[in-house]
């Protein structure tokens, strides 16, 4: 059986068939996907050349070796300057709006109405999926805690490698990262959708500054919420860890307790909840900022949602790392 | 009142506007005429200083704007009104709420001194007693009486509109045109009307300037706007799909 549309190239036999391809002897980064040529460039099928006739070199090098045959320099340069740019005026636009942030501040007492209806938004109505996620958080933070320690460490110190890792890992962490994907989301949608809809334009010719008016309240509101959601997963975390410990584990409540309390210390509970500050105005502030930015209608708005979790979500877990540095010295 | 001198804006590397020049005197109310995206929504941006011109000035109060901090950009668009196309309401606000928002935050006036100027605003644009609702509830002529009822909310001295008519059907845009001439002649504003609409042109405005390829190529009044001989203007006007204008 033969390839359908077989043709005769200078020397040798070149197919240019997909149906066909697998029967033909045409090497196989000839037949690759359009070839990249930058975000501005135009994609284009890959030539057969002479070239492609040579023996396949080896398939991890075949993307990288038809990308650096078919994109040219410039471009390659060019791409990575608008990458560049465009991170530089996203920082320098996100500046800004902190510096407006900070000088929004001192009327903030004017905009308590809106503060606390932002603290009901945020904090009241995420709590049950926060209290749903920590109960497992707990729960499964026992039960992989007591099959690592079993022959090697005794099970009266679960309560206390749970309890350290809940309220100063865990809580503020997960929370975090589930506030983003629920508020941080919310909050770039409703502002991108007031951007589009030219609401927030209206808002700066009613001479209302909308950094004060829609920002300044949901990053506060954010900044003094997450930590008490953080207060609440810590509880509900540990009665999780509890229930496993005494159920699962058969160790008795007393001594799951009494292995909480023993290396306890303030100080990882403070830590803990101002990590949980921080957390709280990254994602706040990133939503606002996403929000403020949409272009382009639904499909933008939906940009400016998915990057707001992404960008927070990155950033929760690189602050994390950064405060821990500070906070506890090895 | 108003005075734009040699505008340019570009837009994702296209000139959107090229060198615009208008003048708006006290009173008058000019209608921007041209195509869907030729520009006449950016230059109104332009006027309220909600986007920085690449070139050229735009003067308000004899105050240049691109020369004003944000503290006293915002005291001089509290003198102005805008309709925005889609009326821009707030949905978490009530219409009264939205009403009331800029006198509200920006002066010191009681709830009850606002709220008589809200039901009295909403009722010259004919929403009496719909104050309460959310703007989601109402039809989209009554979304742009209201969002009107906002504009006019603080007594300003300059109106913009937005395609005031767009997306109404013809007896309720006829409704608009006529609560705009009648807002002129009880508030005796200045107003820029931008609109691709000529019934609401002829009808709102006291000079017409046509944009067209970033730049005026007709300024005038409705007459001489009727008489134009430039073949353009005429096929705008008339709406004929044959001429120099290709059909988007």
């Amino acid at each position: 059986m033969k390839c359908p549309t077989l043709r005769v190239g200078h020397h040798k036999t070149i197919c240019d068939c997909v149906v066909g391809a697998a029967l033909c002897d045409r090497p196989l980064y000839a037949r690759e996907k359009p070839v990249w040529r930058g975000r501005g460039g135009r994609a284009t099928s890959p030539v057969v050349r002479p070239s492609s006739l040579q023996p396949s070199p080896p398939a991890f090098l075949i993307a990288p070796l038809a990308a650096l045959a078919d994109t040219s320099l410039v471009e390659l340069i060019r791409d990575i300057g608008r990458r560049i740019l465009r991170l530089t005026v996203y920082v320098g636009g996100l500046t800004v709006m902190i510096g407006r942030l900070l000088a929004s501040l001192p009327q903030i007492l004017g905009s308590a109405r809106l503060v606390v209806y932002q603290m009901l938004t945020m904090g009241v109505r995420s709590l049950p999926l926060i209290i749903l996620t920590s109960v497992f958080t707990g729960a499964v933070s026992a039960w992989q805690a007591a099959y690592q320690f079993q022959n090697f460490v005794p099970m009266r110190f679960l309560g206390t490698a749970v309890g350290k890792a809940i309220v100063i890992e865990l809580a503020p962490v997960l929370t975090a990262l589930v506030v983003a994907g629920r508020v941080g989301a919310s909050i770039a949608a409703e502002l991108g959708t007031m951007r589009v809809t030219e609401q927030i334009d209206a808002l700066e010719v009613m001479g209302v500054d909308p950094v004060r008016y829609l920002v300044m309240p949901r990053v506060t509101s954010g900044a003094i919420m997450l930590p008490v959601l953080v207060l609440f997963s810590d509880f509900v975390a540990i009665l999780g860890a509890l229930v496993v410990a005494v159920l699962m584990v058969n160790l008795s409540a007393t001594t799951f307790l009494n292995g909480v309390k023993l290396f306890f210390h303030m100080s990882d509970m403070y830590a803990g909840l101002f990590k949980a500050s921080i957390f709280g105005i990254i994602i706040s502030l990133i939503g606002c900022y996403q929000g403020f930015q949409t272009r382009g209608g639904a499909e933008g708005v939906g940009r400016s949602t998915t990057g707001a979790v992404v960008i927070a979500s990155v950033l929760i877990l690189i602050s994390d790392y950064l405060i821990a540095t500070m906070l506890f010295r090895v | 009142m108003i005075a734009i001198r040699g505008l340019v804006k570009s837009l994702d590397h296209r000139v959107v506007l090229n060198g615009v020049d208008l003048d708006v005197a006290k009173g008058e109310t000019l209608v921007v005429i041209g195509r869907s995206c030729c520009g006449k929504s950016v230059l109104l941006k332009h006027v309220l200083g909600l986007m920085k011109p690449d070139a050229g000035t735009v003067t308000i109060f004899g105050k240049q704007l691109d020369q004003l901090d944000r503290a006293h950009l915002y005291e001089l668009r509290m003198r102005c009104g805008v309709l925005f196309q889609g009326g821009a309401l707030f949905d978490s606000l009530t219409v009264a709420e939205n009403v009331g928002l800029g006198l509200s935050e920006n002066t010191t006036k009681s709830k009850s001194e606002i709220a008589d100027i809200v039901a009295e605003r909403l009722e010259w644009v004919g929403l009496a007693g719909i104050g309460p609702r959310a703007p989601s509830d109402l039809s989209g002529g009554m979304r742009k009486r209201a969002a009107l009822a906002r504009a006019i909310a603080m007594d300003p001295e300059i109106v913009l509109y937005d395609e005031p008519t767009t997306g109404l059907d013809p007896i309720t845009a006829e409704g608009i045109n006529d609560l705009i001439v009648r807002l002129r002649e009880r508030l005796k504003v200045t107003a820029i009307a931008v609109t691709h609409d000529m019934n609401s042109a002829f009808k709102i405005g006291d000079r017409i300037a046509m944009l067209h390829a970033g730049k005026i190529i007709f300024d005038g009044s409705v007459d001489q706007l009727r008489n134009s001989a430039d073949p353009i203007v005429q096929q705008f006007i008339v709406g004929a799909t044959t001429g120099p204008l290709e059909p988007l």
